[in-house]
């Protein structure tokens, strides 16, 4: 069996294709910038080299004298562009060039534009500036940072969770934890560059842009520039990997929009690697300190959660992942604390998995210490405390098989095959470690729209301006509306990522396949009803006058609860209709009843986990084997594994592979990136693809992913609760448990370095 | 990227004569030139496209005795040579562990050698770099220098040399041809080719401008059979060492008779560590000596900040090495 295409469990769909596959490996999906327009002109970005101060001169003859240079847009250029405001919209609420004043490293100055890139970025990269410079406080521990409570002061966090009495709870505890842990600067760096191209005809703008939510666009965009909405068209057709850093608008998209219509003349401008570090967001450096309290036989009586985030001066951001680190296990009582440390540094944002990723990393971690404190096994721990109800109000789980997924797992991974005495496994020169931890993210989903066309040559077309980021959310609406109405999946064709479609939610926090395919689902059930009426109510034919409550759709043909049938096609013709064409608005439970009207306006209204009569999660178990040298201390993975429960899986091949991803994500977090800034700058150092690293196949050993089979219709029509941030939570902390593992040595700060292995303990 | 000149050379005479002219730089490969250009980094007013010259510069010529490489030979076409992967080891071994296949079958063995640092301050950026501007300081000394040098360092400089292939042929006494100078090429030892920074550290190697490698001689001897190259780095594949060592060995039982130690990603230059040969020279290979060995080649490296980890890691490299190196069957 190719691993590729997992068998389909129950409630679990075919291990299709995805639709776009071919015209992925061939190179002809067309991304944003790869769309030809006529008469380009290129823009190139000038960027800061200070992170705080003020430009007391910007020396821009050099550039305008470059041959090919049109037009330079700078400070004092941007009268007619309003300030963005932070929010999900925009990532912040800096306006780079309305004032001369420097608030982070590589900021933009001027935007240059030429005939050619390559003149642009000739003349761009004469440009010289004179600074009043400022020292800069970049980093969670820098003086001259400022430091206040998130609660009530950013969206993702009204009220610090907690529950009991944490203090008294702790200290009557037999068996106590307490560490601080550290996740670094990181910077989503997807492979296809960021970048801009505008387009003005009759006052009308289209820009073409990757994006994770082309609706959230055109409503910063049209804010802006001062524009109606029906004056903004954002496309955004195939998008190359984006991690959250495509969700929210930056500063550029107005700049070049402002540029292209000064000159008279479509723009694009594609940003460099470098400056994809800094024009873009990231996700911030994050510190910890979890304190646990247990019985002797390992059951959780305290936990305490205090968590510090770095933000910029000017928006107060935080992704406060209390909320799901307070729910994960049957804790006694619960007491969290989320600071945010505002510093001389962009804004940050969401970076898959936002809250999750970091924050669960200092729990399971630190689950790893308790059960070594108890000597227990770390598996037998976490289900010790497994719960079917979160200890913050009580609530029940829609469903939770987190205790399936690590007994299915471990047995997968033979867990228990492990000598569980820390340095106590080798082979030659290669020490050996298991580790584990728990996978959670919470289950959103959120009004979206969709239109399907049945047309009656048996084709089917869906529309809706969700976004193919690489997910396989393409083929998953296509198999949504395939297996509602009865055609192959090559009959259906999917139109996704432009405003001219009924709008989709945001693309994140693994909402989409959710909201999508439960608007899809709705819509072909609106096109089915009016089929069968077709059917029932022709003069003659198989099916005239029979119940359509009775009526299904299996295989291109409509049968009748008797067993009569129709071709569905003849059911058409006979109609007289040349399509049957459906839109249907989806809103879930829960949601605000004008969630519809917001997200028209790019607003996305996310139903969160913690909101619902019960709460919703997936859960997976994942199992890391490292291997270290034992004499040069080399860090390597030979296998992940994951075991998921994540309600309905659409399509196994697509989730395996997001599963997979995850994972290797996870570990790429835990073990190589790191964005590194410059102790005396206050900039990044590492600035590319050489210094900031991410895995190569050979770091990537066997990744197994086991997909439990899941029904919950509770969290939406669709059954879905989404994956595309559940696997990469957990795998840092699984990560440095199996480096404890190894060597006896406890890691906290990631990423986890050969030179935190060198030196004492076990080695050759 | 400023504009440039381009001009393809179609013999070696015309490459040298193309290349009298200021700001003109030679381009095989192009693997780090043309990145090094897009930054700005470096700025030739002139390109002399050597890709086209006679057949002879990018051969093998390979016998009992000696092996004689093209510069213009791919490092590819040499990790995959028979003669090289049975009688010099080390050498396919510092190709094969370095970049990526795809690179490797473009990059020159000549280029390969001069290839210009990864020091993230020399990238530019608006960072200081006396190495890209004289005189503009070092800001890697107080700055983020993880990958940074120990060995070879001056106040001016930290950089290190990101080769592997010059580990070997540094090991091995290779000694490479040289045209562009008056009447014949010059022959120099390789461990001659490259300058240490000292306080002039834009001055990188001895050729004069418009000189041009032509030939890697490497002698054969009874210790590069026994030869052998660990590189350590974050990364499985397409990384720079953070430590490497070359070593080539002549064992009489278990006593060494000759010993050949090179170090990477440690030193600003290709780097022969003397010392710990001889340390090595005329005793019992075992861990204990590999370790005087070891403690011997570092005991003049200077740490700075992040980097004092590439003092036991390039040790234990070293360690490593020598006992594989002592294992192998030659």
């Amino acid at each position: 069996m190719n691993p590729a295409t997992p068998a389909p469990r129950e409630n679990q769909g075919a291990p299709l294709e995805r639709v776009d596959a071919r015209l992925k490996v061939t190179g002809e999906a067309r991304y944003a910038a790869d769309i030809a327009v006529a008469n380009l002109a290129y823009g190139v970005l000038v960027t800061s080299t200070v992170a705080r101060g003020a430009v007391s001169e910007l020396s821009l003859e050099a550039a305008r004298a470059t041959p090919g240079v049109l037009d330079i847009v700078s400070y004092d250029d941007v009268r007619e562009l309003r300030k963005p405001t932070f929010g999900m919209g925009s990532y912040t609420s800096l306006g780079p060039l309305h004032e001369r004043r420097i608030f982070h490293d590589g900021q933009i100055m001027a935007l240059v534009v030429a005939e050619t890139y390559q003149a642009a970025e000739e003349a761009a990269a004469s440009v010289t500036a004179r600074y009043a410079q400022e020292p800069a406080s970049a980093e969670l521990d820098s003086p001259g940072t400022e430091e206040l409570d998130a609660a009530g002061k950013v969206a993702m966090l009204k009220k610090d969770p907690a529950s009991g009495d944490f203090e008294q709870a702790y200290q009557a505890a037999p068996v106590r934890i307490d560490a601080e842990y550290r996740t670094p600067t990181q910077t989503h760096n997807p492979i296809e560059l960021f970048s801009t191209t505008a387009v003005w005809s009759d006052g009308q703008l289209t820009v073409y842009e990757p994006t994770q939510s082309v609706y959230g666009f055109r409503s910063e965009i049209a804010k802006q520039l001062n524009l109606d909405l029906a004056q903004v068209r954002v496309v955004s057709p195939y998008v190359g990997g984006s991690f959250g850093s495509k969700g929210p608008l930056t500063p550029r998209t107005a700049i070049v929009a402002l540029a292209a219509r000064r000159l008279g003349r479509p723009v694009r401008c594609v940003v460099s690697r470098a400056q994809g570090f800094t024009t873009q967001p990231y996700r911030a450096p994050t510190r910890h300190h979890i304190r646990l309290g247990a019985t002797r036989d390992g059951t959780i009586s305290a936990f305490s959660h205090e968590a510090w985030e770095l933000t910029s001066r000017l928006d107060n951001y935080a992704v406060a992942g209390t909320k799901t680190t307070t729910r994960l296990y049957g804790y006694g009582a619960v007491a969290s604390k989320v600071r945010i440390v505002r510093a001389d540094r962009q804004t940050p944002a969401f970076m898959r998995s936002p809250p999750e990723l970091p924050y669960v990393f200092p729990l399971e971690t630190a689950l790893d210490e308790l059960a070594y404190a108890l000597g227990m096994d770390p598996l037998d721990l976490r289900l010790k405390n497994d719960s079917q109800r979160e200890p913050i109000e009580g609530k029940p789980f829609s469903s939770r098989h987190l205790k399936e997924c690590y007994e299915e797992g471990a047995a997968a991974f033979r867990w228990r095959e492990r000598n569980p005495r820390p340095a106590s496994m080798r082979e030659g020169d290669w020490l050996i470690g298991f580790g584990c931890a728990t996978a959670v993210y919470p289950t959103n989903v959120a009004a979206a729209a969709a239109r399907v066309r049945l047309a009656a040559d048996g084709t089917v077309r869906v529309q809706s301006a969700s976004h193919e980021i690489g997910t396989g959310i393409r083929t998953v609406a296509g198999q949504m509306a395939a297996e509602r109405l009865g055609v192959p999946l090559a009959a259906v064709s999917v139109e996704m990522g432009d405003t001219n479609l009924p709008p989709a939610p945001t693309s994140g926090g693994s909402n989409s396949t959710a909201s999508v395919c439960s608007a899809v689902l709705k819509a072909c059930d609106q096109v089915r009803a009016r089929l069968f009426q077709a059917a029932s109510a022709a003069k003659s034919g198989p099916l005239a006058g029979r119940d359509v409550s009775r009526m299904t759709l299996r295989d291109g043909t409509v049968l009748a609860g008797d067993g009569a049938s129709q071709p569905l096609q003849q059911v058409l013709g006979a109609s007289g209709a040349g399509a049957i064409e459906e839109y249907a608005e989806f809103v879930p439970s829960g949601a605000p009843v004008d969630a519809m009207q917001k997200l028209y306006r790019g607003q996305t209204t996310m139903v969160r986990s913690e909101e619902r009569p019960a709460v919703s999660f997936a859960f997976g178990a994942e199992f890391v084997e490292v291997r270290i040298h034992a004499r040069t201390r080399e860090i390597r993975v030979p296998r992940l594994l994951g075991a998921f429960a994540a309600g309905r899986i659409m399509n196994t091949r697509t989730a395996r592979s997001q599963l997979m991803g995850g994972m290797i994500f996870g570990m790429s977090s835990a073990l190589l990136e790191s964005t590194e800034l410059d102790p005396r700058s206050a900039r990044i150092v590492n600035a590319d693809l050489q210094d900031y690293l991410v895995p190569v196949n050979a770091d990537t050993g066997t990744v197994e992913v086991i997909m439990l089979s899941e029904t919950d219709t509770s969290v939406n029509p669709a059954g879905v609760k989404g994956l595309g941030e559940l696997g990469d939570v957990g795998t840092n902390a699984a990560l440095a448990n199996a480096v404890f593992h190894a060597t006896g040595k406890r890691l906290r700060n990631l990423p986890i370095r050969l030179e935190d292995l060198l030196g004492g303990d076990s080695a050759a | 990227m400023q504009p440039f000149e381009y001009r393809r050379a179609p013999t070696l005479d015309a490459a040298l004569a193309e290349a009298r002219a200021a700001a003109t730089a030679y381009i095989a490969g192009g693997t780090n030139l043309v990145d090094y250009m897009t930054l700005g980094v470096l700025r030739p007013q002139t390109l002399v496209d050597i890709n086209h010259l006679p057949q002879s510069y990018a051969q093998i010529d390979a016998s009992e005795t000696r092996l004689r490489l093209g510069a213009l030979v791919r490092m590819s076409q040499a990790e995959e040579h028979p003669l090289i992967r049975e009688r010099y080891p080390l050498i396919r071994d510092t190709l094969l562990l370095a970049a990526s296949r795809q690179i490797r079958n473009m990059a020159s063995l000549g280029g390969n050698l001069l290839q210009q640092t990864r020091c993230e301050y020399f990238r530019g950026r608006g960072f200081a770099c006396n190495r890209r501007e004289p005189g503009s300081g070092c800001a890697a000394l107080e700055g983020v220098n993880r990958p940074h040098a120990v060995l070879g360092t001056s106040e001016s400089c930290i950089a290190t040399y990101p080769g592997d292939f010059a580990q070997a042929l540094i090991a091995l006494d290779a000694t490479v041809e040289i045209a562009g100078g008056r009447g014949a090429p010059r022959r120099v030892p390789f461990a001659s080719l490259h300058r240490l920074p000292g306080d002039t550290p834009h001055i990188q190697h001895s050729l004069a401008p418009g000189e041009l490698i032509t030939y890697i001689d490497v002698p054969a001897g009874p210790w590069t059979r026994r030869s052998r190259y660990v590189k350590v780095r974050d990364r499985e594949s397409y990384e720079f060492a953070l430590a490497s060592a070359a070593v080539a060995l002549q064992l009489e039982g278990e006593m060494v008779r000759e010993a050949r130690v090179a170090l990477g990603g440690v030193a600003t230059v290709p780097w022969r560590a003397r010392e710990a040969e001889e340390v090595l020279r005329g005793a019992v290979l075992d861990e204990s000596l590999a370790q005087r060995a070891a403690a011997a080649a570092f005991a003049a490296a200077a740490p700075r900040g992040h980097n004092a980890f590439k003092i036991p890691l390039g040790r234990e490299t070293l360690v490593r090495a020598l006992l594989e190196a002592r294992s192998m069957s030659a």
